[in-house]
């Protein structure tokens, strides 16, 4: 039921369709829209009042009957500067406007973006998506911001021009402003078109940018294989054709792009053409002047050039608009699991005080439909303040559980409650998320580090710790030694993702970071994996001190964890085969017992017969 | 001094747009003769309209007659002119992009040529995302001016042309036109320094703010399970605010240069028809050179603001290529020897003496004085607590990366001295996470090599994944996504075993390759390497004690140091830290 996926593409849905989403998302931006667009209609009476000027210092001016009239030149001229710097003062005032409403508009969108981001189980369940949610608030929001800026400003003053132009050109004729109408007809079709097309070739262009990051990854991340392997010709062949696909697809889209430009042009010569046989022919049966016909050849050309223009932001706009969907998608995504502190306000509740014990009632968890579930109708009570330890074979639903005890998902059937039963058991599902992620911390396998001190990353867990408190925090989980032995203590700085440390030594400051922030519920994911055993064993020893009072429940990889255990739960297919302590279970008969005598074999150095 | 500085800025584009047109001369040369076509035939469209009302129009309204022919005559004069101008259009469309995906794509090449040539320990200096950025973005912000490049360098012959026009018509005229023209220049070259810092700032925070997302999506897990969302929201949005603060301020720059470039062609008209004016009225101009004159003005604006395109573009292309140039000038390519390694039937014997190494920017040693050796054929076991070096040693002895003092020995041999792709014919080495290629099953394994499916079977059979591999949609040929994405984890390590198993190595290491994968598997592995006609030498970093009963000796490491070698029992017995370590699991029974 988890949907861990992204909406299906929404290609079908219409650019307007997506403007309109986006704009009923973004206030900010329709709130300065029509000053906006006022300050564009002074832009384009502007330009057209310009040229149109310049017509009647010519005509007037300097053909006038008695020959030049330099005063009436000097006044024309002086006018037409005037309106040519107040054009210029409105456009600067426009796009000042037009930069400040977009930019504050999209840095909202943007954080709004990555705030809902974090509430998608996408996020934590399928890593490998991770990219393109990143793109989803930089690269698509930043071609929003570029063609608004760019191709908005030029696609709204050439609108309003083409409106102006029309206008005036029916002053000047009807007959032949029908026929400039008519003759671009073709190129409105045309333009639908090439839409399509120009779609479907960047479409493929994007597709390829893709295949070369992905290959130049693979010589980056991949870097220590392919030297191992020695197969750095097979690598760079694979990049050089990943490249020139690229190139190829590239060249494919200008084709079009520049297929869509020309058309215009043409369209706009056999407009010309047209306008000068059929306004001769006008001319003859009496219906319009010369002059008028020459003041229209001029106005053509004023038609022309924001038809191209539009044709050229066109292009742009395909992207935009993909990329705005893209945007808007996420933000529509419904989260799987969602903080009742927003969803239902009014039936919020607060974990009890005290020790928090589990019970799951009938619980059945599946990540997609149809498929096995992982865990299958698990009904099981565990007391406050026992350390309870999971096993089970890789698939078994071990990590399941600890998904569902942090409500990082839902399951599907039943329900987990969490509490105790003085305190009182509380459904999960109706904890306010500021409870829930204070009293119950999860220690996951790959215990992220930010780019960052030891100190601040300890501090994650309880923001406002001192330094010093951070250094006694180590000493308390026996990890004293190991802190000095860092170059600078806790201002040691970690690197990115903490490259620096070892994998081991990342968990030891996620397990720290868990440790401050001190949980009641504490879940551990096979969060010592790469830790040494030695390690390992003063960890849980100084765990065990630590979480006294506390419950927790540690997903194992290794059965030493499940011999220190209150209780340990063995888990396969789905459903919790057996139940008991360590030292009952490795009596019993069952799957416990063989999980416990391999694993036995392996740590005591008894290789298994080959067989 | 800030204006040597912004000097520099425009000589230093000036020399990129050279290295431009120096490394794509037929394309450029191709896209400048479509450029001047377009151009030319824009000047004739003018013409044309221009003959066209004094031989068609004009006399037709005077008569009250025109003919067919005349007509005809003038809609082909216009379609002509077009259609000419369309292939100009056309060709400079193409050509100049065509050079410019072409810069692209050549650049793209060399920089991850670079990426695959570099040694191991320049890309550990090297953040990935940042290398990924110089192969993407920044080489497409390098080249990006190109596509109006031609475009503008057409604009330049047209003003020429044009400033040549006006001298011959009318020296006053001239002047105008030689002050307008160079004022649009120096709105450019002020417009393009004015913009050079902001846009760099603009760029570094677009790149901050992804760094942010980045690392923030990737710690989804950790965010949520300690309910930091909004603090890492105000994190993001901090540095959202800056960029947005950033854009503006570029926005208020363009939003001023834009408007001001559409009104100095258009004042300059005026110019032109004010004191032409006057020199029609003193007769020594026609009124129809005036027109003339004014109508070039307004023809001009396009060419000349792709002039400006090209210079606005110039600081952010400088910015990308400044950050891909110490790519390609990154030296410090591993050296290779003349000599070939000694191939014997068994195993290799690889040795150790002195070897020391401290990661670029790291204050403590990870080794320190490493010696020891593996005999041909031996299974040595490298045992340490967590941070003491054993992975880099690891890599050392298949030459990932080289010693800062001291030597790695394969049958004697100084791994500096074997030719390139000798070392890795020799050994094979299985990373703690396994990297598989966005390829096939077959493909991951063979890496191109010359092995039948029944190898890459066997090879499957002996890492125990030809169960996983065989339930796959399209078993061998099935595609394992980017990184091995659509794997798990333990899959990916099995694969990248059976990639090592497949070469049959004379050295085999494994850094602690075999944790997600049964002892029994390992033992498995290790006895099929062992046996027959070529008994493989291999070293293996653990801390299972399965894995250490396999080998025949191990070697104690802590601190960056090979404090101690012995049998696994002499070790237990002699070296406290060891038996800790290795005993830990017995004890905490014992404890229990």
């Amino acid at each position: 039921m988890t949907a861990a996926t992204l909406p299906a593409d929404r290609r079908a849905e219409g650019a307007m369709t997506t403007l309109r989403r986006g704009l009923r998302m973004m206030p900010e931006f329709r709130r300065g829209l029509p000053a906006t667009f006022a300050l564009a209609l002074v832009a384009t009476a502007g330009r057209v009042v310009v040229p149109i000027a310049v017509q009647q210092v010519i005509d007037r001016g300097l053909d006038g009957p008695d020959g030049p009239d330099l005063e009436l030149v000097t006044w024309l001229v002086a006018a037409c500067a005037l309106v040519v710097l107040l054009t210029a003062v409105a456009v600067y005032r426009m796009n000042v406007r037009l930069f400040r409403t977009t930019e504050t508009a999209l840095a909202n969108l943007r954080v709004r973006a990555f705030r809902h981001v974090h509430d998608l189980s996408v996020l934590h369940q399928q890593g490998e998506r991770r990219g393109s949610l990143v793109s989803r608030v930089t690269s698509d929001v930043d071609q929003l911001s570029v063609f608004m800026q760019w191709g908005g400003v030029l696609g709204l003053v050439s609108m309003g021009q083409l409106v102006v132009a029309t206008v005036v050109m029916a002053v000047y004729s009807w007959q032949l402003t029908l026929l400039v109408l008519v003759s671009f007809v073709p190129l409105v079709f045309a333009v639908r078109w090439f839409a399509r097309r120009l779609a479907q070739v960047y479409g493929v262009v994007r597709e390829r940018v893709g295949d070369v990051l992905a290959a130049v990854a693979e010589s980056v991340v991949g870097a220590p294989t392919v030297r191992a392997y020695g197969v750095r010709a097979r690598t760079a062949a694979r990049l050089d054709a990943a490249i020139d696909r690229h190139y190829r697809s590239q060249v494919d889209a200008q084709k079009v792009t520049a297929a869509v430009f020309v058309s215009g042009e043409f369209v706009a010569a056999v407009a010309n053409a047209a306008v000068v046989v059929v306004g001769v022919l006008l001319g003859l049966a009496g219906d319009i002047s010369a002059g008028t016909l020459v003041a229209f050849l001029f106005l053509v050309t004023l038609f022309v050039a924001p038809v191209q223009t539009a044709s050229e932001v066109l292009n742009e706009a395909q992207n935009a608009i993909a990329g705005f969907r893209r945007v808007l998608d996420v933000i529509d995504t419904e989260p799987d699991v969602r903080d009742p502190a927003v969803a239902t306000p009014d039936r919020v509740r607060e974990l009890p005080a005290g020790p928090l014990g589990i019970r799951f009632e009938h619980v059945t968890f599946r990540y997609a439909h149809g498929a096995r579930p992982s865990l299958d109708d698990v009904d099981l009570t565990i007391a406050p303040r026992t350390r309870v330890a999971v096993v089970g074979e890789t698939g078994s639903g071990k990590t399941t559980f600890a998904k569902l005890v942090t409500r990082l998902m839902d399951p599907v059937g039943g329900r987990v409650l969490l509490g105790s039963d003085d305190g009182g058991l509380v459904p999960l599902a109706e904890v306010g998320f500021a409870s829930l992620r204070a009293r119950v911390v999860m220690v996951p396998q790959d215990g992220f580090l930010f780019d960052a001190t030891v100190a601040e990353n300890v501090r994650y867990g309880r923001p406002g710790m001192t330094d010093d408190e951070v250094v006694a925090a180590f000493g308390d989980l026996g990890l004293g030694a190991w802190l000095a032995g860092l170059p600078e203590g806790v201002a040691t700085a970690v690197g990115q993702r903490g490259e620096s440390l070892s994998a081991g030594e990342r968990q030891l400051v996620a397990i720290a970071r868990a440790y401050v922030a001190d949980p009641d519920l504490l879940v551990l994911d096979e969060a010592t994996s790469a830790v040494d055993p030695a390690t390992e064993q003063r960890l849980t020893r100084a765990l065990d001190t630590l979480t006294e009072g506390r419950t927790t429940l540690t997903i194992a990889h290794r059965l030493s964890t499940a011999e220190r255990a209150d209780e340990v739960l063995v888990v396969d297919a789905g459903r919790v085969v057996q139940r008991g302590t360590h030292a009952e279970l490795v009596d019993a008969e069952g799957p416990y017992a063989r999980l416990h005598a391999s694993w036995r074999r392996s740590s005591a150095g008894e290789p298994e017969p080959v067989g | 001094m800030p204006t040597r500085r912004r000097d520099a800025v425009l000589r230093r584009g000036f020399r990129h747009i050279r290295r431009a047109v120096a490394e794509q001369p037929r394309m450029f040369a191709l896209a400048l003769l479509a450029s001047t076509l377009y151009g030319g035939m824009t000047v004739a469209s003018a013409w044309v309209i221009g003959e066209i009302t004094s031989r068609v129009l004009l006399p037709a309204f005077d008569e009250g007659a025109t003919t067919g022919a005349a007509l005809t005559l003038a809609a082909v004069a216009i379609l002509g002119v077009a259609v000419l101008k369309i292939v100009g259009i056309l060709g400079r469309r193409l050509f100049a992009g065509v050079m410019s995906y072409r810069l692209q794509a050549e650049y793209r090449r060399r920089v991850t040529g670079q990426y695959l040539r570099l040694p191991l320990s320049w890309h550990q200096r090297h953040p990935t995302g940042q290398l990924l950025s110089n192969a993407n973005s920044d080489v497409e912000a390098a080249w990006f001016f190109v596509a109006p490049l031609p475009f503008a360098c057409g604009a330049l012959v047209m003003i020429a042309i044009t400033a040549v026009a006006l001298v011959l018509t009318d020296p006053l005229l001239a002047v105008v036109g030689l002050v307008v023209f160079p004022l649009v220049f120096l709105a450019n070259i002020v417009y393009s320094q004015v913009m050079s810092p902001r846009m760099q700032r603009a760029q570094q925070l677009r790149a901050e703010v992804s760094e942010i997302a980045h690392e923030s999506f990737d710690a989804a897990l950790v965010v949520k399970t300690l309910g930091r969302e909004d603090t890492e929201t105000e994190r993001f949005g901090e540095r959202a605010d800056q960029l947005r603060d950033g854009l503006i301020a570029v926005g208020r720059v363009r939003g001023l240069f834009d408007p001001m470039m559409e009104a100095l062609p258009s004042l300059g008209t005026l110019a032109v028809l004010l004191i032409g004016a006057g020199r029609v009225a003193d007769g020594a101009v026609d009124a129809g050179e005036l027109v003339a004159i004014a109508y070039l003005f307004t023809l001009l604006a396009l060419p000349i603001r792709a002039i400006g395109w090209v210079l606005a573009d110039l600081p952010r292309a400088l910015a990308g290529f400044d950050r891909v140039t110490p790519v390609l000038e990154a030296t410090g390519e591993t050296p290779y020897g003349p000599d070939a390694a000694t191939v014997t039937a068994a195993g290799a014997g690889v040795a150790l003496r002195g070897a020391g190494f401290t990661f670029a920017g790291g204050t403590r040693p990870t080794l320190t004085d490493v010696t020891f050796d593996v005999p041909a054929g031996r299974t040595v076991a490298v045992v340490g607590p967590t941070g003491s070096g054993k992975s880099t040693l690891a890599g050392l002895l298949v030459r990932l990366v080289d010693p800062a003092d001291g030597t790695v020995l394969l049958d004697g041999i100084d791994l500096r001295r074997l030719r390139e792709g000798e070392v890795s014919t020799q050994a094979a080495f299985v990373a703690q996470s396994a990297f598989l290629f966005d390829d096939t099953v077959r493909d991951n394994i063979t890496l191109g090599g010359p092995y039948d499916d029944e190898q890459v079977e066997a090879a499957l059979r002996v890492a125990a994944a030809d169960e996983f591999v065989a339930a796959l949609p399209e078993g061998l040929d099935t595609r394992v996504g980017e990184r091995g994405a659509s794997l798990s984890g333990g899959q990916r390590q099995r694969l990248a075993l059976a990639r090592a198993v497949v070469r049959r190595p004379r050295l085999l290491v494994l850094d602690d390759a075999t944790s997600a994968v049964d002892p029994s598997v390992e033992a498995r592995i290790l006895d099929a390497l062992r046996a027959g006609e070529r008994p493989a030498t291999v070293v293996v970093v653990a801390y299972r004690q399965a894995t250490i009963a396999l080998a025949d000796e191990v070697v104690w490491l802590a601190e960056g140091r090979a404090v101690a070698r012995g049998t696994h029992a002499e070790l237990l017995e002699e070296v406290p830290g060891y038996a800790e370590l290795v005993r830990a699991y017995s004890q905490a029974e014992v404890a229990a």
